[in-house]
């Protein structure tokens, strides 16, 4: 399979008044064509950051500082403004987490996914490009889409417009598609839909998917690899199997132990002792070492990416632990 | 009708008042795009005025009078409505395209920009918008172009703050990031995802702000600064009967400022029925 993107050492800092914030901190990945990766984490943790990192969507304060995005060979942090917002909703489109925001609250559905593909495509005509916008909606699941393109967005379900917002997403047929939590601000059954949806249209299209998530529950149906990032840098990088049935790193563990489980009685969910630390205050050495069980003298260093069956963790103890 | 389904139109039509606005403005934009049909004379062609028939009582030969030159003033008032209703439509028209542009860069953008577009309003709003107007008019001369630009000059201010804060809100708003994440530029997301959103508190101000206008006008034609002679508004002919007022001619003051003031009601009903069905929040 061939490579679509490359993310090599990125770094997004915030200068603000309190600090730096070091949001995404030196993080690496890739994804093949066709490929769904997951990037895991708590809230803070930066995934959203390196979504917006992708297609360079950072508002002032923020910033790429370092690395660089290789896009089909294509070096996205030196381009300019013009060249980025042809890629952006062109190769590259994005997903936000609340449909129920996302979509323009005064402009029917219809105008907004046929704007959609002409603003990209301007030799398209009104008629092909309504066409193309029906065709869409009806892939996403959308009874009687014909006349679902004259409503507005306040006059759907929130499981009817994030089906909208994905119509959008992927009507230009994008080469990737990042997910920021397409399915957070929906319910659990929506939700299954949803992500079934997903993951069936990326295949359809041929599209790889980054889908940046909390819910490890959803990484472990959809996704071919997955990213574990804690306080701004990946602590584990693997692929599915290896990271879930056999996690090597502290986190990972303490992530995948939270679940529950459906053969095991249990009063209590498990819970990783600790909140994540700020990113103004993060602890020397290794960030996940005032919360981790094994953390001695030797953490107070941040550790060397090690390979290790197979995937990429950060961790001193991770021999001591298996 | 189609027209009536709309949610906005219908519950605006709910208002007693409201309707009773609007059949009052119909009325008088009737009588001002078509004061040749429905005048009993007309006023500025002098073969049609006979010195004799100067200083009429109303409700005799002329229904609301006459003035010193014989001139009847109920079709004085059909005219001089004329020139009052296109200059407060269109020095509002003027002023919201202008202040909505003005506040759609100053608050898209933000920065230097913003802070120059902003102090200059600033600057502009310490000052009463009747001194502004005058001091323009002072300059220019008499005209009625010359008013209308005078007047836009004064209102642009209101609707360039009011877009100003309502976009500094909507462009933070999801939709408008995720147009920018589908690759549009800053000019479409302005004019094609934002405008729409602000429209309905300009829609607003801008119904309220023509019967301002309306005002202000009359009151630069009432000191002589704004329409000339030849072209009267309503301001005009209050200035006129004015200077007769005390010899016992009450009527050529009094009609058209009454005609002013329901031209003014009206509008002003209108408007705030607009405000109540189009601010979501205070809707039960």
């Amino acid at each position: 399979m061939s490579e679509m993107l490359r993310v090599e050492n990125l770094k997004t800092y915030f200068d603000t008044r309190k600090g730096l914030v070091k949001a995404v901190d030196g993080i690496s990945f890739s994804i093949n064509k066709g490929e769904i990766l997951g990037i895991v984490g708590e809230s803070g943790a930066g995934k959203s950051i390196t979504g917006f990192s992708l297609i360079n969507l950072i508002d002032s304060p923020g910033e790429i500082v370092d690395g660089s995005i290789l896009f089909n060979d294509r070096e996205l942090t030196q381009l300019s403004e013009d060249e980025l917002s042809k890629i952006r909703g062109g190769d590259i489109s994005m997903i936000f987490q609340d449909p129920q925001m996302s979509l323009n609250p005064v402009i029917t559905i219809g105008k907004q996914l046929i704007e959609t593909v002409t603003y990209h495509n301007s030799e398209t005509s009104k008629q092909d490009a309504h066409k193309k916008a029906v065709e869409m909606l009806e892939l996403v699941g959308m009874p009687a889409p014909e006349k679902r393109m004259a409503s507005y967005p306040h006059q759907l379900s929130g499981g009817m417009k994030q089906r909208v917002v994905i119509a959008m997403a992927l009507i230009n047929s994008p080469k990737l598609l990042i997910a920021d939590e397409p399915t957070t601000a929906l319910d659990v059954t929506i939700q299954a839909q949803i992500l079934f949806l997903m993951k069936k249209l990326t295949k359809e299209f041929g599209s790889s998917l980054v889908l940046i998530t909390h819910d490890i529950a959803v990484v472990a149906q959809m996704c071919d690899k997955i990213a574990v990032m804690y306080a701004g840098r990946i602590v584990e990088y693997g692929s599915n199997k290896d990271i879930l049935y056999n996690p090597k790193h502290p986190y990972t563990k303490g992530l995948i132990q939270c679940l529950p489980k459906l053969n095991e009685e249990k009063k209590r969910l498990y819970q990783i002792p600790g909140v994540m630390p700020s990113l103004l205050h993060l602890p020397e050495g290794c960030y996940f070492s005032d919360r981790c069980p094994f953390a001695d003298e030797e953490c107070k260093v941040y550790p060397e990416t090690i390979t290790l069956e197979g995937r990429l963790v950060s961790c001193h103890k991770v021999k001591q632990i298996s | 009708m189609k027209f009536f389904e709309n949610e906005i139109v219908s519950e605006f039509f709910e208002d007693k008042l409201a309707v009773a606005g609007v059949f009052i403005f119909i009325f008088f934009m009737f009588c001002a795009l078509f004061p040749a049909v429905l005048s009993p004379q007309n006023p500025y062609d002098l073969e049609q005025l006979f010195l004799e028939n100067s200083f009429k009582a109303p409700f005799g030969e002329f229904l609301l009078g006459s003035d010193e030159q014989g001139r009847d003033i109920l079709s004085a008032i059909m005219y001089g409505l004329r020139i009052s209703l296109y200059v407060g439509i269109a020095s509002t028209i003027l002023s919201v395209l202008i202040g909505l542009i003005a506040g759609l860069i100053s608050g898209y953008f933000g920065g230097i920009v913003d802070t120059i577009i902003m102090r200059i309003a600033d600057i502009q709003l310490s000052f009463p918008a009747i001194l502004v107007a005058l001091i323009i008019m002072a300059l220019w001369g008499q005209g009625v172009t010359k008013i209308v630009i005078a007047i836009t000059i004064v209102n642009w201010v209101y609707y360039a703050r009011t877009a100003r804060g309502v976009v500094l809100s909507e462009k933070e708003k999801d939709y408008a990031q995720s147009a920018k994440a589908l690759g549009m530029n800053s000019v479409s997301i302005m004019f094609k995802e934002i405008l729409p959103n602000i429209m309905a508190p300009i829609i607003v101000i801008a119904t309220v702000r023509i019967a301002n206008a309306i005002i202000l006008e009359a009151t630069l034609s009432f000191l002589g600064l704004g329409v000339p002679i030849t072209e009267p508004s309503l301001g005009s002919l209050i200035s006129n009967g004015y200077q007769v007022l005390f010899s016992g001619y009450w009527w050529g003051s009094v009609f058209p400022g009454i005609v002013l003031m329901l031209l003014v009601i009206s509008i002003n009903l209108i408007g705030d029925r607009l405000r109540d069905v189009m601010n979501p929040r205070l809707k039960r």
